[in-house]
């Protein structure tokens, strides 16, 4: 009883936001299907690549859906929950972030619960259909691990996603203008989790895995399923690591967003 | 009750202003919006903070309410350091921005209560009683159930003091409450404030552009200017201190030259044609129903307004009658 009358202004908040969204049917409906469309569209891109090629980057059509698939689910649900969170500067601008400021609830939790995205479930729709079509499509020689680490992937993928975007809000504190540069990351970051990493250089790789923690959101895991070795510098059992990646991630993007926040009530400089 | 709500010790906030100097250089400068604030409030009292724009009252509201770190200098507010106990102090306070809503746009108001009422965690049987006092004193009622954006200034206003006062605060905080209202709107406002006072003794720090709002909500008048408080006291005290006079403007059937001298009263101005006279008066010294029944012996009278001292101008006078006292630095 107590733990629920913790989360009660929460659950209020998003109960409120959730009416106000449904409300008007028609523009609801609409939204959904436009997120539908950009889900439809991405995995287009998917499949036109494997019409042309048979392999990339170790990955056939069906690996590549499967990652497909994992790392959309991930990132569309994230968007659901806490894409708006990118808005930053609008926030500071319409000084809602005073007024969030000026009750007793964490900023950052406020800022989250402000809104849910419900027209996003279109894409997720489309990412749990396209991994519901990719999954007896391979081969996957099944073990209780393997499950579990299937099971745990869309959302360890969603709280690495999720950081990102706190990640990118910490950084507009900062930045006035800062959303396309936040964008490289969240943005950037799913669609470089969407194609096998092995594609890309060293670097790239090894940015897109220990810097934006993209790959532990699909790529790793879809090695593990496979029993494909991976690549140099991004070996298989990195994939059994995701769980610790969503937990760095998250670290630092509480840690940024504390240090954001307080140069904006001006503590720091 | 001993402890002032309110404690500014030499309270100072500097902005830092970047701006082109050249192709790549960039001058910083900075920028005191706050410079050596010092002052108590008891708890209870309502004082009117008043200064024209960009003098430093939202930087100073801000660092009150712990949105913003002072530079140098200590705030407490409800005894508390508002940055580091923020959210045990918006338990305490209500806070409204007259030119920014705290509501959420898409929501009626009856919706966002419910909200609020779970943000500070109002217990289920107390709050409906307190929103039904509020609806009811500030007659919300027709339109509880109607999205906020589509509200007017004048119900808006109303509903976001309603949101403050939810949570039965001990201090209210408005900046710019009764801006863009209409003279009624004003007046029931100003009907309720004084009405919580009397009820609930909330405590209320005012800022405002608006004499009237001054004269009948406060007892007490901080003007600050250029950062600095350059009046502390009554606004009696700061109209004999600054001279400030408020204007009768009346205009007469027939027209007539002089209406000769009437008592506590200077004539301003009289318009060519006779028609339209304007004569000054302190409050402390005669009422306007005094001068109109004196102004109505001599002449017809058509139609009257009065014309109220303005802030700018009375802490234009502050500042030229300080400048001999201390040598300050020009406005940034």
């Amino acid at each position: 009883m107590a733990e629920a009358g913790r989360f009660r202004p929460y659950r209020v908040l998003l109960g409120s936001r959730m009416r106000s969204q449904t409300a008007y049917r028609r523009s609801f409906v609409s939204d959904l299907l436009g997120s539908v469309g950009i889900g439809l569209v991405e995995f287009a891109e998917v499949y036109i690549l494997f019409a042309n090629v048979e392999v990339l980057g170790e990955l056939d059509f069906a690996a590549a859906a499967l990652l497909f698939a994992l790392a959309n689910l991930g990132f569309s649900v994230a968007d659901l929950l806490v894409g708006h969170v990118d808005n930053l500067p609008v926030y500071l601008r319409e000084g809602t972030l005073d007024a969030y400021l000026l009750r007793p609830l964490p900023v950052l939790a406020q800022l989250i619960t402000s809104d849910v995205s419900l027209r996003r479930l279109g894409r997720v729709a489309v990412a749990v259909a396209v991994l519901v079509v990719a999954l007896p499509l391979n081969d996957i020689d099944w073990t209780a691990d393997k499950v579990t680490l299937l099971l745990l992937t869309p959302l360890i993928a969603t709280a690495v996603f999720a950081g990102l975007f706190v990640c990118a809000a910490a950084i507009q504190f900062w930045l006035v203008e800062g959303a396309e540069f936040a964008n490289a990351f969240t943005y950037g970051g799913s669609y470089a989790a969407s194609y096998p990493a092995s594609i890309f250089s060293l670097p790239m790789r090894l940015l897109f895995t220990f810097v934006v923690p993209a790959a532990f959101t699909a790529y790793l895991p879809v090695l593990v399923l496979l029993d494909l070795p991976g690549p140099a510098g991004t070996p298989q059992w990195l994939g059994w690591c995701a769980p610790l990646a969503a937990v760095v991630i998250w670290a630092v993007a509480l840690a940024g967003w504390r240090a954001g926040l307080r140069h904006y009530t001006g503590t720091g400089s | 009750m001993t402890e002032p709500i309110i404690q500014v010790r030499d309270l100072r906030r500097e902005f830092v202003v970047r701006r082109p100097a050249g192709r790549l250089r960039r001058e910083r400068t900075v920028v005191a919006a706050v410079d050596g604030l010092t002052f108590d409030l008891a708890e209870g009292a309502a004082v009117g903070y008043i200064g024209a724009n960009g003098a430093g009252k939202s930087t100073t509201i801000k660092m009150l309410t712990g949105i913003l770190v002072p530079t140098a200098g200590t705030v407490r507010t409800c005894g508390l350091d508002p940055v580091r106990r923020r959210r045990d102090l918006a338990r305490q306070i209500g806070v409204v921005f007259g030119q920014r809503s705290q509501l959420w746009w898409d929501l009626p108001l009856a919706e966002s209560f419910r909200a609020l009422a779970a943000i500070h965690r109002l217990p289920e049987g107390a709050w409906p009683g307190r929103r039904d006092e509020l609806v009811d004193r500030l007659d919300l009622g027709a339109f509880l159930a109607t999205p906020v954006r589509q509200l007017s200034l004048g119900q808006r206003i109303r509903g976001e003091i309603a949101a403050a006062l939810l949570h039965s605060p001990r201090l209210l905080i408005l900046d710019e409450p009764t801006i863009g209202l209409d003279v009624l709107s004003k007046e029931r406002l100003r009907v309720f404030l004084a009405e919580q006072r009397t009820l609930h003794g909330t405590t209320l720090l005012l800022t405002t552009h608006d004499m009237d709002d001054v004269q009948r909500l406060t007892d007490r008048v901080l003007v600050v200017d250029h950062g600095r408080l350059v009046y502390d006291g009554t606004l009696p005290g700061l109209s004999a201190q600054v001279g400030a006079e408020r204007v009768m403007v009346v205009d007469l059937v027939e027209p007539v030259r002089d209406l000769g001298a009437i008592d506590g009263t200077r004539c301003v101005a009289v318009e060519p044609d006779g028609l339209r006279h304007r004569l000054a008066f302190t409050p402390e010294h005669t009422t306007a129903g005094a001068i109109l029944e004196a102004v109505g012996r001599r002449a017809q009278v058509r139609d009257l307004a009065i014309e109220e001292p303005d802030i700018e101008d009375v802490v234009r006078r502050l500042y030229l009658a300080q400048l001999s006292g201390d040598g300050r630095g020009d406005r940034p």
